[in-house]
Formats: C-alpha cells, structure tokens, sequence
C-alpha cells in the first residue's frame, strides 16, 4: 500500500473540525516544534526531508526558508499561495476544502521556523466557498490556542489570515501575488530583489504553495531522514495529483514520488485507464504550462526506461522528449483529441492572463492566438506552423516574468511532437464554427 | 456610517446618500481592514471591492468605486486600476444570476461547448449576455479548479460540476426560482456535483 502523508484522512466523517482533526493527531507538529525545537532546528528538518516546492517550480524548501532575511526589528511572513489557477490543478482546492486544518497547522508550525509573527492565506477569488471553509477553521484554531497570544504557553505568538484574489492567474507567480496582497494590479515585480529580502511592504517574506506548507507537518512529525526515505532519488515524499481528461477515475491522488506513468494512467487504484475503451494519445503531465508529450513518450523515456512520476523523471530527455512535473495537474487525451485545438485552449488562456507589462508576452501570446484560430477556421496555410514556432521562441528569456515561456512552452512541445497533425490540419482547410470564439474575445473587451 | 468615510477626493456628496455600505457590510469592512498592519488598509482593497460588488447590484459603477476609496482613503484612480484588472468585477451591469462556464482544456475535452452553446439556446442570449428579464447573465471563464469534475459553472460562490443539459435545466429552473442576486461573497452557497 502506497503511503499518505497529506489526505490519508480525506474520508474520515467531521475531518474538516479541529475535534476530529486533532483527534486523528492533528497539531502534533505545532507541539513538537513549539515545546522541543528551536527554529532553526525545523527548518533542518525541512532541509533534510528534500521537500521540494509543490507549487509548480520544485525549488527546496529548505533551502529557500535559510536565505529569508532577519533584520532586527522587522517583521517577516510566511505567505501561502493558494492561487492554484494553473489549468489542470486542482489539489490544493482538494486538501483545503477537505482538511482545511492542514494546512492551518502547517502555516503555524512553517511560522514558527521562519519567525514569522503574521502570515496571510492568499487564495483565489474563485474559491471564495474555500475561503470561508479556512476562515471556519482558523477560528476554531483561534478558540483552542492554536492560533493568537502564547500559543501552548511558549513565547510563539501568531496570527493568520485568509485573503482572496480577483480572477488573475498571473496572482499566482510570487511577485504579483504579493503586489495583489497590497491591494494592487498583479504585475509581477523584477527580481531581484527577491521576496526573501523584500517582499510583502518591503519585508522579508517566505512564499509557500499550499501543498508544500501542508507538508511540513508531517516532516515534522517524522522527522526529515524518515521523509527523505520515501520517494525516489532527489524526488522525495508524496505528491498531489489532480488527473482529469479522458480517464474513468479523474480525481486527487496521493502518490509516492516514483510511482511508474503507467501505473498510475492504468492502475484502478489510480486513473484507471482510458474512459470508453481508447486509446492513449497524449498527456500533459503538469498544468498547461509543461510540454505536452506524445503516449509514446510520457509512458517511456526516450532510451526506453520507463517513466515515473518524479521531478527527473518527468524532465529525462529535457525539453526535446521529457516535460516536468510541475504542478500536478495531469490532463489525459485519448485517440479523438484534436492536439490543435487543445493547444489553442491554453493559448488564448495565456493571451487572456497575460498582464501586459513586457511586449513579447503581450503581443506574442495574441499572435499565437490569432495564427491557431486560423488553423480552427481552415485559413491557415502550412507554414504557418513555422510562423507559430518563430513567434514563441522570440518570447522564451525575454520577459519579467515566466508566464511568457509558460505560454511559448505548450506550443513549442505541441509543434514539436505533433507537427504533421498541424500540417494536415491546415492542408484540410476544415471549417470549424469559431463565431463562439469571436463572441468570447468581446467579452474579454468589455 | 458618514464617520468611517475619510477621503482625500472629491466625493459626490448627492450620490453618497444612496452609496453606503449596509452596517453588516462595513462591519465586514472593518474587520477585513483590520486584517493588515496599521497603515496598510490599501491591502483589504480587493476584498473590499468584492463586498461592495455584492451589495451594490453585482457590478461596481464608478460611484461605488470612489465610495470604496474614501473608506480606504486612496485615489479613485487606485481602485479604478484594480477593479479593471481583476476579471471577477465587473463594472457594467450584470444579471442577478451570473453563470461563468469554464471553457479550458480540460472542461473542453468533457463538452463544455455544447453545454454553452445549449445554455445560449435555453436563456436565448449569447456569451457576454444578459437575458431582457435581467435574471441571467452567461460569462465564460478560465479553469476554475474543477477539471476533475467537468464541465463546470460558477454562479457567485457556488460550483456546480458535472454538467449535463439536464443539470443545467434544473439549474435555470432553480436560480428561476429563487429569483434572488447571487454573489461571490454569498454564505449560502450551494455547490452540486
Ligand atoms: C504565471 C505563474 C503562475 C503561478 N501560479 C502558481 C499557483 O497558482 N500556485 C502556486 O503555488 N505557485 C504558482 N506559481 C509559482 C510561484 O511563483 C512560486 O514559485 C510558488 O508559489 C512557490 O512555492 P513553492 O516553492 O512552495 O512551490 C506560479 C508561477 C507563475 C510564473
Ligand atoms: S511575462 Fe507576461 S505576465 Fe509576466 S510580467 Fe511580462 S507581460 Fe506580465
Ligand atoms: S479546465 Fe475547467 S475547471 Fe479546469
């Protein structure tokens, strides 16, 4: 049986009360951190458990809480991204919605490692039901001393507070989130400086993806050796994944990093197998931003090893035959899926969530728009596929911030893997009714 | 409520009247003020704004948006830039029953056009759209976190996944029903799966 260390309790009846979560030994990391370690002593925990952010970039944990900066006299925080808007994910609504006191205990106990007096729940907009679920939870954290003066008696106080977003994916890149925590527009910052130095007004601040905060509670309760043991090589612990597509069992799923693509595609335990007997075309295996890769592909690597569900797995081959783990988020297309228009999905996602601050993304996220709409609407000609290929390499490395690659990824991946279904389809110059389309960017407009 | 109102900017003294925050949405105001340091009430803007959306008819008309900058003592123009940058504000009218259809990937791959295209033909309206009664309004949206359980519609704080056409005719029948405006910060929502 494969472990679980996050939702091992999702079934469990009242799991979203602090009476049966704390009865299913909920806060025990808050104890053990507040009344046997020093800070500091968390954070090495951390270090050594491997965890890797779980947000979509994978950076240590660790490592990142050890370059937050610690002025004397000024205030640091611990802010959670709850963003989650990257299209295929939905885990940390999963766990937030579930066992809302997760992730409440794992802000205090991460707070306590980092000094953090005051940490905000960034949410999005969206979720605004969600919010209130945190909101449920963090008064009754606040009713039995998990949360305000003196917490267990120690001199550890803290206060933790949810705030929603608006509708913006870009909240969800570090630096915008933080800008739309000060109650601005959400344009990601330069960087330097990072957040560590300067983040929310001005102060050192640690940005943690949900599902990484909820994490350190059990890194705490075992120990980071015992966690650095599940898992395999750099890719420790368990992970999230939120499967959907064409599979019989789309869903959340707690696995251990490792587990084989195919099991986890096939197994009943998992995804179990392609919905109405098809077959396997292609997945996308971390949110819309990840390359795409061909079944032949995901399920092996290019020198025929088998794929897992692994950081270095996932990215064997780099970007000519891997793709990343990213956030979690696994989209599953079966034999019918037209690679095209899925593709101009996320295209005019990107387009639309683009803040419009550097040119390239800007312009070049409406150009690749444009060009696959021609594809849709049988206008395009053949090389319009180089056209699309030129366009997103001019916007890779040249923006503020990764939304640009995020958007030239998928097409570069799509071009890459599925150029001859690009061809045809402009060779065919197959009508396909797009007024709908047309009608949406009105709206957008508006 | 006059006393909590500090703005720097003119302000409308004749549209003030009209414009106020009921005492359950400024005490909501306050306490979501209070979230942030002294000083950093700029911070509570975009939850203050979903307040005000929810109780000023679902959209924020340029009156209500000075309204929200003399509570949080900033420039007009400062919540100008957030409310247009945020596509949950609208800052035209709306109806009182918002469906927002997610359009993405993966609601794609599971029919999420058919189901807009079939709920343009029940309301008899198009994306962008607000139905002659002024009860329903069809938005589409961007993932909302609902892959999993596709296709999917918002409408104010409840998801409703797993759509079918029968669904959503009970949907429209219901919000028909109850006739009343559904808002993001709403406490009795009502999510079907
Ligand atoms: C366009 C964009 C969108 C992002 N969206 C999210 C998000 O929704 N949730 C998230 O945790 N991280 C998101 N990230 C990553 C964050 O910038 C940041 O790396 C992360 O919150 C760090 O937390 P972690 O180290 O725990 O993963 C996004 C990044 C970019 C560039
Ligand atoms: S890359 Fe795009 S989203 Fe990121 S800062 Fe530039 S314009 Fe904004
Ligand atoms: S793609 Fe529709 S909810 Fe994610």
């Amino acid at each position: 049986m494969a472990r679980k260390l996050l939702i091992q309790n999702d079934q469990v009846p009242g799991i979203n009360t602090l009476e049966v979560y704390r009865a299913q030994g909920g806060y025990r990391s808050v104890e053990k951190a507040l009344k046997t370690m020093v800070p500091d002593q968390v954070t090495e925990e951390v270090k050594k458990s491997g965890l890797r952010g779980r947000g979509g970039a994978g950076f240590p944990t660790g490592m990142k809480w050890s370059f937050l900066a610690k002025p004397e006299g000024v205030p640091r925080y611990l802010v959670c991204n709850a963003d989650e808007s990257e299209p295929g994910t939905f885990k940390d609504r999963y766990l937030m919605e579930k066992i809302p006191h997760a992730l409440i205990e794992g802000m205090i106990t991460a707070s306590y490692a980092l000094g953090a007096r005051t940490s905000y729940i960034y949410i999005r907009g969206e979720y605004f039901y969600v919010a209130r679920i945190l909101e449920n939870a963090i008064k009754e954290a606040y009713e039995a001393g998990w949360l305000g003066r003196n917490i267990l008696g120690t001199d550890f106080s803290h206060d933790c507070y949810v705030q929603v977003g608006a509708g913006a994916y870009i909240c969800g890149e570090e630096t915008a989130l933080l800008e739309s925590l000060e109650g601005k527009r959400g344009n990601p910052r330069i960087k330097p400086p990072f957040p560590a130095v300067a983040g929310l007004w001005g102060c050192p601040t640690v940005v943690n993806n949900v599902e990484t905060i909820a994490a350190v509670c059990p890194i705490v309760n075992m120990g980071g050796d015992e966690y650095a043991k599940i898992g395999v090589g750099k890719s420790t612990g368990t992970k999230l994944i939120s499967a959907s597509g064409h599979i019989n069992k789309p869903g959340v799923y707690e696995i251990e990093l490792g587990l084989p693509v195919e099991e986890f595609i096939y197994s009943d335990a998992y995804c179990g197998g392609i919905r109405n007997g098809k077959s396997l075309k292609a997945v996308v295996a971390g949110g819309s931003s990840v390359p795409i890769l061909p079944a032949h592909l995901i399920l092996k690597t290019a020198a025929g090893e088998p794929r897992l569900m692994s950081y270095e797995s996932l990215s064997d081959g780099g970007f000519q035959t891997g793709t990343m783990l990213g956030s979690g988020g696994f989209i599953v297309m079966d034999e019918d899926t037209s690679i095209v228009k899925n593709l101009f999905t996320f295209t005019r996602f990107y387009h639309h969530e683009s803040c419009g601050q550097c040119s390239p993304c800007r312009e070049g996220t409406g150009w690749m728009e444009k060009v696959l709409k021609k594809f849709l609407n049988g206008t395009a000609q053949e090389s319009d596929v180089d056209l699309l290929w030129d366009i997103q390499r001019k916007i890779e490395g040249k923006t503020i911030c990764p939304l640009g690659e995020a958007a030239a990824w998928p097409v570069a991946a799509a071009i890459r893997h599925f150029k001859e279904e690009f061809l045809e389809v402009a060779r065919s110059k197959k009508f396909v009714d797009i007024s709908h389309y047309e009608r949406l960017n009105k709206q957008y407009a508006s | 409520m006059g006393a909590q109102v500090h703005g720097t900017q003119e302000f409308n003294e004749s549209k003030r009247a009209e414009i106020e925050f009921s005492d359950e949405a400024m005490a909501t105001v306050q306490k979501l003020i209070s979230n942030y340091p002294e000083g950093k009430q700029k911070s509570a803007l975009i939850p203050v704004l979903h307040v005000a959306q929810a109780e000023f008819d679902g959209w924020l008309s340029p009156e209500v948006m000075d309204y929200v900058a003399s509570i949080l003592n900033i420039k007009a123009i400062e919540v100008f830039e957030v409310a247009s940058f945020y596509s949950m504000f609208n800052l035209k009218p709306v109806g009182k029953c918002v469906f927002e259809v997610c359009q993405t990937s993966s609601c794609w791959l599971n029919g999420a056009e058919d189901i807009i295209k079939y709920i343009e033909k029940k309301l008899n309206i198009k994306v962008g759209e607000t139905t002659k009664d002024g009860l329903f309004t069809l938005k589409v949206a961007e993932c909302l976190g609902s892959c999993g359980t596709a296709p999917m519609l918002q409408c104010g704080a409840s998801y409703h996944e797993k759509l079918t056409y029968e669904k959503v005719d009970r949907l429209i029948d219901s919000y028909k029903a109850e006739g009343k405006r559904r808002s993001y910060t709403d406490k009795d929502y009502k999510n079907t799966l």
